[in-house]
């Protein structure tokens, strides 16, 4: 069971700022206080658990991955509506493919970023995590690009700081 | 109420009228796409459409529409967990057929009339 500090604070911080945001009563002291225990109890048990870690509070990297993400949305929107043209397109022509993609990033965080952000745009779909590369189904072969996909795996290892981490 | 507050209150139902039409036009287009594609693993791609930009731009509107409030915040951390959930629990089935043995289709389909689309072998 490892105590640190930043986690520990930015962790309480969260959740008393999602306690509020979901309750709204900050003007009862009754039910603050029992918002405040509930912070505690959820606190007490996270690190018991040893779950405290950069995973659990990896609000560090929140910079870097809110750069990230605004990247991805404007990936995920051009995505879609190829997708759309695609699948609406009176005379259908479809190829789908099943592509390896190497994977570079080694933490758990990097890894399911890239994931995640594979199958979060449409058209193409992680079917299955393997050690060093993702098994990824996509819809035409247009989108099985291996260079845009080694491009989204360096912008995920920029945000997650996987070369820290080694 | 004067003028301007009216005006602005109109751009602002416009705005919000149109993300939210927006966002039902993709969730359409998901539907029909998930109609017309013949197999499982083309068919997610379809309906991942619906729970990325259709979900995603119904939220903005609504968000547009609740204005300064808290409702707005909550909107918001919806459409987050919305973003990091909706790729889990996408992979999760697709990650499921595939280990199940469902052999995805990987041969050009182009059928030859548009009314025969959505008839592959799965």
């Amino acid at each position: 069971m490892r105590w640190n500090w930043v986690y520990g604070a930015t962790l309480v911080v969260v959740l008393g700022v999602l306690w509020l945001v979901l309750s709204g009563f900050w003007y009862k002291p009754l039910l603050v206080g029992f918002g405040v225990l509930a912070v505690i109890i959820a606190l007490v048990l996270t690190v018991r658990m040893g779950l405290l870690d950069d995973e659990s509070a990896p609000f560090s990297q929140i910079i870097s991955f809110a750069r990230y993400w605004v990247w991805l949305g404007a990936e995920i929107v051009k995505a879609n509506i190829y997708v759309v043209k695609v699948s609406l397109k009176p005379d259908l022509d479809i190829q789908p493919v099943l592509i390896r993609v190497p994977v570079t990033a080694r933490s758990g965080l990097g890894r399911a970023t890239f994931a995640n952000s594979i199958t979060l745009t449409p058209g193409t779909v992680t079917l299955a995590v393997e050690e060093d590369a993702f098994l990824v189904h996509s819809l035409t072969e247009e989108l099985a690009d291996p260079a845009a996909f080694a491009d989204m795996g360096e912008r995920v290892n920029i945000a997650a700081h996987e070369s820290e981490k080694a | 109420m004067d003028l301007l507050s009216i005006a602005l209150s109109i751009i602002l139902d416009l705005l919000s009228a149109g993300f939210m039409l927006a966002g039902v036009g993709f969730v359409l287009a998901g539907t029909i796409g998930v109609m017309r594609l013949p197999d499982f693993y083309t068919r997610m791609h379809a309906a991942g459409v619906t729970d990325t930009l259709g979900a995603e731009l119904i939220i903005i509107g609504l968000v547009i529409q609740a204005g300064f409030t808290l409702v707005a915040a909550k909107l918001l951390l919806l459409g987050f967990f919305l973003f990091l959930t909706s790729p889990t629990a996408t992979h999760a089935v697709a990650n499921a057929a595939y280990k199940a043995g469902l052999a995805p289709m990987l041969s050009r389909f182009k059928p030859p009339h548009p009314r025969d689309a959505g008839k592959g072998e799965g």
